[in-house]
């Protein structure tokens, strides 16, 4: 594992590592001292050319805790916004040495340009690219979901979780990352969504698919049931015209007070953020008890956190091993 | 008595489970006497063998001073993955769960607890891993073997095993828990080109 660019890439055992990884990073957040040495000297960029506020702060967070150094780029009041192209743009990050790179694109794909070019030598990782991949945000939300449902458990997966992911399928990268994550994990997915916001395609990917929330609630009787985020523009003739009005989207796919009362008071309730609230989630269902989405949100460093650690705090790119008995001997013996 | 297991060619056993067992006895003994108790004492053993090690001794050092504590109360497991100083010229290593007894360590007394001492950095690494815990009123450093060849100015307060050796040669600790054995071999320079 040398770049982190989709959740497809990850084997069972890799991400299995990074979850175990995560738990450990999540146990030393509860410390009175957070910071940690393992990337000292290292640099990482964060490459934002698609605004975001949380990703990018949990990022840094993240790079922060480790004891790396942080450089922020952002296109706004860059000079990508005089015309720069990403080559360029990933060129002069090389020259100035940095160690990895965190990229957010709004082209599908931008991440493994920049990982296959051969314009950088640092480990990239994908932070977002277009309506593809979002692989931090699928292990955080498989990290908040082994924590819950198979609580102190270590090198194991998902099996036999079952898990509803409802909204806008067709433009969202948080759904297609955690179908392939969950799924090589073991866990079932099952995707809710109106006709119109479901991709071309989707028969081939290993879930099921429904355009019916209370009867999939019902059948499947699911562990947890993740919420994505609607574009209200999308309402619009303009954005494409993917349904009549909000009011309709959220009596159809709106996760309400019935629906959670449906589900039980054990199903997990996430939402990748940032909440519409009144769209797609209600504020009773968003505050209840069983909504992990704050903790989701602190899971999200920790992840992160083992995803750097994982990627630069060795020598090469090569994948850790899992037993690390025969080496730590060599330092003594 | 001889351990279960014949050693590997080219190794010599040098000590057995009788030896071990004896060992970690007196070990816990110092531990008590040179503390005047046991009260304030944590053991917090370095992963993996350090960590069995520590709970072996744990468990003694509850037996001889008349406690009956859970063990998990004096007993914990350090990880040093992250403050090694070699990280960065090896591949990723995965890291090992820290665990520290739910009373902390701040004020106490920690014995770190490993299998073998050799050039002393995973002991320099454990200090700093320490004090990101908290702030002990002091560190102790327990070790089953002591094999010389110190690259650090560190010394281990309790020894189960002074054991001169020459840098070629490789010093195997093999425990129940993890190798299905008690038992310390020496293999002479057979795989010296994994000693550093």
């Amino acid at each position: 594992m040398r770049h982190l660019l989709s959740a497809k890439d990850l084997s069972r055992e890799e991400a299995v590592l990074i979850l175990d990884t995560s738990a450990t990073m999540a146990a030393t957040q509860q410390r009175e001292i957070k910071k940690l040495p393992p990337l000292r000297g290292k640099t990482v960029v964060n490459l934002f050319f698609e605004d975001s506020t949380r990703t990018r702060i949990s990022f840094e967070a993240a790079a922060k805790r480790l004891s790396a150094d942080v450089i922020n780029f952002s296109a706004k009041g860059s000079s990508v916004s005089k015309g720069e192209s990403l080559k360029d743009t990933a060129q002069t990050l090389q020259a100035m040495g940095s160690d990895a790179v965190v990229i957010r694109h709004s082209a599908s794909g931008a991440p493994h340009r920049l990982a296959t070019s051969g314009w950088i030598d640092a480990p990239v990782i994908n932070a977002g690219d277009g309506t593809h991949q979002h692989p931090t945000q699928a292990l955080l939300d498989a990290f908040t979901l082994r924590r819950h449902l198979r609580p102190g458990t270590t090198g194991e997966g998902l099996d036999g979780a079952t898990v509803v992911i409802v909204g806008d399928v067709l433009h969202s990268r948080v759904a297609r990352s955690n179908v392939d994550l969950l799924h090589t994990l073991g866990a079932e997915v099952t995707l809710v969504a109106p006709p119109t916001l479901v991709p071309v395609g989707v028969e081939s990917w290993p879930c099921a698919l429904s355009y019916d929330l209370d009867a999939t609630i019902a059948d499947v009787g699911p562990d947890a049931i993740m919420m994505l985020r609607v574009q209200r523009e999308r309402m619009s003739s303009t954005g494409g015209g993917f349904f009549p009005s909000p009011m309709e989207y959220s009596r159809r796919y709106g996760l309400d007070g019935r629906r959670l009362a449906a589900l039980g008071p054990d199903a997990l309730v996430m939402h990748p953020g940032p909440m519409n609230r009144g769209l797609e989630i209600s504020a009773q269902a968003a505050d209840s008890a069983q909504a992990v989405i704050l903790e989701q949100v602190s899971n999200g460093v920790a992840v992160r956190m083992a995803v750097l650690y994982l990627l630069l705090a060795g020598s090469d790119g090569t994948s850790p091993t899992t037993t690390p008995e025969p080496e730590l001997k060599d330092v003594h013996a | 008595m001889t351990s279960g297991t014949p050693a590997r060619s080219g190794e010599r056993v040098v000590l057995d489970e009788a030896d071990i067992a004896r060992a970690t006895t007196r070990v816990a003994h110092e531990i008590i006497e040179r503390n005047l108790g046991s009260a304030d004492v944590v053991l917090l053993g370095v992963p993996t063998r350090g960590a069995h090690l520590a709970r072996r001794l744990g468990q003694r050092v509850l037996d001889a001073d008349h406690r009956d504590d859970a063990l998990e109360a004096i007993v914990g497991t350090l990880d040093i993955t992250l403050h090694r100083d070699d990280l960065r010229r090896q591949p990723t290593r995965a890291i090992e769960p820290t665990t520290i007894p739910a009373a902390g360590i701040d004020d106490k007394v920690v014995v770190l607890v490993d299998d073998v001492l050799f050039s002393g950095r995973t002991v320099r690494a454990a200090l700093d891993a320490v004090s990101d815990v908290g702030r002990p009123r002091a560190i102790q450093l327990a070790v089953l073997v002591d094999r010389g060849h110190r690259e650090l100015p560190i010394r281990a307060d309790y020894v189960g095993k002074n054991l001169p050796t020459s840098t070629s040669e490789h010093v195997a600790v093999r425990l129940a828990e993890t190798d299905g054995v008690d038992e310390v071999a020496i293999d002479r320079g057979a795989r010296a080109e994994d000693g550093r």
